[in-house]
Formats: C-alpha cells, structure tokens, sequence
C-alpha cells in the first residue's frame, strides 16, 4: 500500500447559492501522478486552491502528511511539504531565475531576524535552488532574469519554484498551458522523474498528455467527481463518455 | 553592471561627503536648510522601505514622525537638558509602537484600502494634538533646553546638530542598505511583487509586512526627533497629511525602489520648493509658489519616470543608445 501523503475528505465549496465543489475526495498517493480533469468550471482550480490552503473550504477535512491540516495556513502547509503552481505564472519577472528559486528555497531557513546577512549567501537556499534548477532543467539560464525567459522556461519555472521548498506533495495547476510538443515533453519527462518521491496532482486540459503520464483520473463535472479510477477504466467509463469525453 | 553598481555607490558617497564637508563654508541658514532636508531623507528612506521596497503605499507617515517629534518635547524637563541616551530611544520606542498599532489593523486591508487607513490613522493622532491640551492644542510646544549627552553632544550648537543629523542619516542608509538584501529584505522584495507566491512558498506574510512597517515608523519617529530638536519646537502641523503627501512625492521624484531615490528626491523636494518660494526670482508670484512645484513635478514625472534615479541611464540612452545590459545581464 502506497503511502498517501494528501487526503481531502468531503470538501464542499459554496459561492453563495453556487456549489464550486460538491462533496469531493480525493487521496494523493507518494510515487502516483493524480490528474484531475474536468470541463472549464468543473472546481478543478477551486479544489487545488482549497487543498492549498488558499481559502478554508465551507465543509470537509484535509489531511497533510498524516496530521489534520484544515486549519493550517497556506503558509504552514507550504512549510510542512505542499508545493503548488499557478495556471498564470507568478514568477518575480525582476528577479533572476536563480534569486526566483532561491528566495522560494528560503521559506524553509527563515531568520528574518538576522538582518545583517547577505540573504544571497544563504548556504540552505542556495544549495536548494540550485537543486531545483538542475532537476527541473533550468540551470543553463539561471543568471538571466525570469522574466526575459520563454512562455515554457516560465512554466518550468513555476515548477522549479515549487520545487526549491522541498516538498512532498506537489499540486499543480495546468503546467502544460500553452506550452508547444517539444516543451510539452519535456515537462513530461520532468513530471515522471519527479514521480518517484513524490505526491502529484495534476490539474491539466491536455487529455494525450494526462492519459500518457496520470497513474489514477479523477474526472469533476459540475464540482462534483463523478469517476475516479485508472487511465484504462476511465477512458471506457460510460459515464465520462457521455459527460466528458463525448464520446471519443 | 559592476560598473553601475560602483558607480552607485561612488555617487552616494560623493554626497556624503559633500554634506559632511558643507558646514565648512555654510552660513547658518544654510546649515538649517540642510539639516532640515537630511531629516526628510531620512523620514523619506523610511516610507520607501514600506512603499518602493514592500509596496505598501502608507499615506499616515507623517503621524509617526510626529510622535518621534512630541514624544521629545514632552519628556524634557522644563528646566534642564534631558539625556540623549533616554530620550532618543524613547521618541523612535514610541513611533514604532504606534507604528505596529496602526500596521496591525491597517495591513488587514489592501491597495487603496490600505492607503485609506493609515491616512485615518495618522488624522486621528493629528487630531489628538490639534484639539487637545495634551500637545498643546494649535500653538504646539517648545523645547528650551535641547538634549544632551554629558558634555560629549551638546544638541544646542547648531553644528553639533548637523553631524549629529548626518551620522543618523548614513546610518539610516546603510542600516537600510543591509537590511533589504537580508533575508527579510529579500522577502519584503517578493511580496511587493507577488504576495500570493510568497505565501505557496511557505513565508507568513503578515508578520513580515508588520515589522517593516513598524521598522519603518520607528525610523520616522528618529526623523521627528531630529526635526524637533532641530527647531526647539514642535506643532500639529508635522502630523498633517500634507507632509504624508510631499513624503510620497519625494519618493517618487527620487525614484521608486531606490534607496538613494529618497534621499535625491528629498533635496530636489526642498530645493525646488525654496526655488519658488524665493520672491528675489518670481517676484510677487511667489506666492503662488505650489503651482510652479507641481507643474515641474508632473513634468518631471511624466519625463523620467524611473524618478531622478533613472536620469543617468536615459542621458546614456539619448547619447549613446540602449545598453546590451537591459536585454540580458543579470541581478543577480
């Protein structure tokens, strides 16, 4: 049995009279890639932003490594493992791409306090971003500033972000969008080596590519799941055919 | 870029030099001229640590550089010199207090929220000494006897003053210098540009943006000492909004995200104001002297809109054309 390393359970979302999410449980195993599909307004963001602590959900629970994290803050969950990247890129366009990780790396070694150190001399963050920037394929870049970097760079950059704290469970929000074949793969290639030691969920509307690298699908219509099972089971799941799929 | 970095620092140096060197042959106006326009560097380089180096646009800093100023009026004696060593800290203990009350309630709100608040909050301390005896009222306080420390710092001699101003303004800077590339200098950096991110990775924000905001008020509140020991008198006038404001523009005349912005935008602040108050050049529209200040403020805006900071890079640009350096190179 795999170990699960995020658990939300029953999470309910309401916008005044409109259900965003509708009663979803999801478990996000060490080792499994977990996509989340669904049609444009299927709460898909909306869970990920739940689980990431961005709001508290109206109703539900949410586990973390094993302890009861539904009240943490966003913050603490970062600290505690989760890492998660946006659907628009929040990279610090002025930055270098290296200063973006290493003041990422830097939410875990926080000595605010100590005021007269050069943060650039970091050993801990400057180890991790490096880290970072070598798994995810950026380090050849990383003097340049991010912002000069190219639409699929940037995205990689999300994620290298995410990765520079560390994290355990990894919550990403469509990293494939707009990106061409090539960066495609290569992210792909990116996402199943991180794998191994790692929790993912993948928020993402590219279907080849979820079926191609997703061990388990949960598919959201209407803020509600209405299958979640294996690539296999799902691409023959009536259900989703209808509601989804149409057809295919 | 190394060479602009040096340059950077060649520049800052030259002027405190020149400060330092300037009492030699400064008449007294002079000398109170320039101490006075030291003491809005330094309460200018504490709103740009909050507006150009957090992005919290504070429009109440005025209130906190009041309090620095009545806190050390109030706590001399009537008869005799007070200490330095007590009365200082107390002013700057007292502005970053009032400092962390007011950050604590006003950074729960955002943008033009944010702005909204902390104007209330410095028209309320205003109101306090305005309306109350406890400042007294509209006529303020004077301050007879000027601090002392033993026979080391007489504050009373006006030269003693300057340098006295002069070493808190290096210090301000350089204070303020280490502290921005700091750890929490770098995340005050990144919560100016993406607090949401700041937040996925792990930081607290809130704890942070409070201290710098309470850092922040404490350095005003050095500023309101330095300015009513300067002047040995203190009114409700130096917590109205009109000073929040000419600190925002200050700033942005220097330049946003600059140190040195602040102290630039400080002396072109006041050195344009003196241009067109001075009736010897506009004769009798002198009067008018806001309007003249405003125009060239817009005009210097709408010029150079990285402030005074950015007029060598647009002069090189005019000459020589862009640098490869702005499509590539790096901060590190």
């Amino acid at each position: 049995m795999a170990e699960t390393l995020l658990k939300g359970s029953g999470i309910t979302q309401r916008w005044g009279g409109l259900v965003a999410v509708n009663k979803v449980s999801i478990e996000l195993e060490r080792g499994t890639v977990h996509a989340v599909i669904g049609t444009n307004g299927a709460g898909k963001s909306t869970l990920i932003n739940i689980l990431s602590g961005e709001f508290p959900p109206t109703e539900g629970k949410i586990e973390l490594l094993g302890k009861e994290a539904t009240n943490w803050s966003q913050a603490k969950r970062a600290r505690q493992g989760l890492g998660r990247s946006y659907q628009r890129n929040t990279i610090f366009p002025d930055f270098s791409v290296f200063e973006n990780c290493r003041l990422a790396a830097q939410a875990q070694v926080q000595r605010p306090w100590v005021w007269w150190n050069d943060a650039q001399k970091c050993k801990q963050s400057v180890e991790s971003a490096n880290r970072a920037l070598e798994l995810s394929g950026l380090t050849e870049v990383k003097e340049r500033f991010a912002g000069l970097l190219s639409h699929g760079q940037k995205r990689q950059l999300e994620i290298a972000m995410c990765l520079a704290i560390q994290p355990e469970v990894l919550l990403l929000d469509e990293p494939l969008a707009g990106m061409g074949a090539e960066e495609t793969d290569r992210m792909l290639k990116l996402l199943d080596n991180l794998k191994a030691g790692h929790a993912i969920l993948l928020v993402e509307h590219d279907m080849d590519a979820v079926f191609r690298i997703a061990d388990r699908i949960t598919v959201m219509v209407n803020g509600s799941v209405i299958a979640s099972d294996t690539p296999d089971q799902i691409r023959v799941n009536p259900d989703v055919q209808t509601a989804y799929l149409g057809g295919h | 870029m190394d060479k602009l970095f040096s340059g950077k620092f060649l520049f800052i140096g030259l002027v405190f030099a020149g400060l330092a060197l300037y009492p030699l042959f400064a008449s007294s106006y002079g000398l109170d001229l320039v101490a006075k326009i030291m003491i809005y560097a330094i309460l200018a380089m504490s709103l740009e640590l909050l507006v150009g180096s957090t992005g919290l646009v504070c429009f109440g800093q005025a209130a906190f550089f009041g309090i620095g100023a009545y806190i050390a009026v109030m706590l001399s004696p009537e008869s005799e010199s007070a200490n330095l060593l007590w009365l200082l800290p107390a002013s700057i203990v007292a502005a970053a207090a009032y400092a962390l009350f007011v950050g604590a309630l006003s950074l729960r709100t955002k943008g033009v929220y944010f702005i909204m608040v902390t104007l209330a909050f410095a028209q309320m301390a205003y109101y306090v000494v305005h309306d109350t005896k406890l400042g007294g009222g509209t006529d303020g306080i004077y301050l007879y006897f000027k601090p002392i420390l033993g026979s080391v710092i007489d504050l009373n001699d006006a030269k003693v003053l300057y340098f006295f101003t002069w070493v808190f303004l290096v210090w301000t800077f350089v204070f303020l210098a280490i502290l921005l590339r700091s750890h929490f200098g770098r995340v005050l950096a990144g919560i100016r540009i993406n607090e949401q991110r700041m937040r996925a990775s792990g930081f607290s924000t809130y704890p942070y943006k409070l201290a710098a905001f309470t850092t922040s008020g404490g350095i005003a509140g050095l500023a309101g000492f330095l300015f009513a020991v300067k002047d040995g008198f203190v009114n409700p006038e130096m917590m109205s909004w009109h000073l929040s404001g000419a600190l925002l523009i200050m700033i942005i005349l220097g330049g946003l995200g600059h140190l040195r912005g602040a102290i630039i935008g400080a002396f072109a602040f006041v050195f344009l104001q003196e241009f067109f108050k001075s009736s010897e050049i506009f004769g009798a529209f002198s009067k008018h002297w806001q309007l003249g200040l405003g125009f060239t403020i817009i005009a210097c805006v709408a010029l150079l809109p990285k402030g005074l900071v950015g007029l060598p890079e647009v002069l090189h640009k005019r000459l020589y054309g862009s640098r490869p350096r702005d499509a590539q190179v790096v901060l590190k």
